[in-house]
């Protein structure tokens, strides 16, 4: 039986592969965002296990770091799905491409701003 | 070990139902218990200053921002009528569960303080001396990173942004 440490890389390693599924298969920005928090916490468990398995505090330093950065990018990420529902009514990124590469991209967005409400509902291709 | 073995079955089970939820919240309930889940899993590996860091500040802050976004973006007409939807037993019941094994399982490793094998216990102390010597620079950059998040966000955010 191998040791804790390298099962909690396994683990790490199956944690990623679910965040990486929802980055690619589900069609509304905030899963977008709730894969990638997935993956960043699975690298940060992934460095734990690497401070446990040689009892070093840098693993544990790094999930600091990780965190900040998670905290970071959550923040700015979220304003931005924000403006995104605002503008366009819709978090779906099949129909925001559509959006923004048709000349009528912004008057449509001003008429379908009512629609934010709506918008959160999840999405997904399955 | 079998310890170890639960709280890694929770956070997979956890995780798997966040991704595949239809509703944001629900998918944000159940991977703050998949946090948790890998809180006891650094517990477990000795490292209880990241078990505090994942509980305070990832599920207890980011977290707590991902759903106060979310529900805020959700606002509409049917926010009432959707009250009875979001206290409803399918909401909460699959992920209460999922904690209350992990409180259980916490109650049961703090009272017989056992960890698992082939890991070394890094105390707090150890990581506290490594953030405020070697990697202080390391700390002051996350706090800028932090600052410009907030300046970022403030601005992103604001509503009649025309641009």
């Amino acid at each position: 039986m191998i040791g804790a440490p390298a099962q909690a890389l396994l683990v790490a390693a199956a944690l990623f592969a679910l965040g990486l599924l929802a980055v690619l298969v589900r069609r509304n920005l905030v899963f977008t965002l709730l894969g990638i928090e997935v993956m960043l916490n699975a690298s940060g468990l992934a460095f734990v296990a690497a401070g446990a398995r040689w009892g070093d505090a840098a693993g544990q330093g790094m999930l600091l770091f990780v965190l900040a950065v998670a905290a970071a990018e959550v923040a700015v990420g979220l304003a931005l799905v924000l403006q995104v529902a605002r503008r366009f009514g819709t978090l779906d990124p099949d129909r925001l491409l559509d959006l923004a590469e048709s000349p009528q991209g912004e008057k449509d967005g001003e008429e379908h701003a009512s629609g934010a409400r709506t918008a959160v509902k999840g999405g997904s291709r399955a | 070990m079998i310890g170890f073995w639960i709280a890694a079955a929770v956070a997979l089970l956890a995780t798997a139902l966040a991704v595949t939820r239809r509703h944001p919240v629900h998918a944000l309930l159940y991977l703050v218990v998949s946090l948790l889940a890998v809180a006891v899993l650094f517990l477990l590996l000795g490292a209880a200053f990241a078990a505090a860091l994942e509980v305070v500040i990832y599920a207890g802050a980011i977290m707590v921002l991902f759903l106060f976004v979310v529900m805020l973006l959700d606002l509409g007409p049917e926010a009432a009528d959707s009250t009875r939807g979001r206290t409803a037993p399918a909401a909460w019941l699959g992920p209460g569960l999922l904690a209350a094994i992990l409180a259980a399982e916490l109650a049961w490793i703090v009272r017989s303080g056992s960890s698992a094998e082939g890991a070394t216990v890094v105390d707090p102390a150890a990581v506290g001396t490594l953030l405020f010597g070697a990697w202080i620079l390391g700390v002051e950059l996350a706090g800028m990173l932090l600052l410009a998040a907030l300046v970022g966000a403030f601005h992103l955010g604001r509503k009649g942004e025309a641009e």
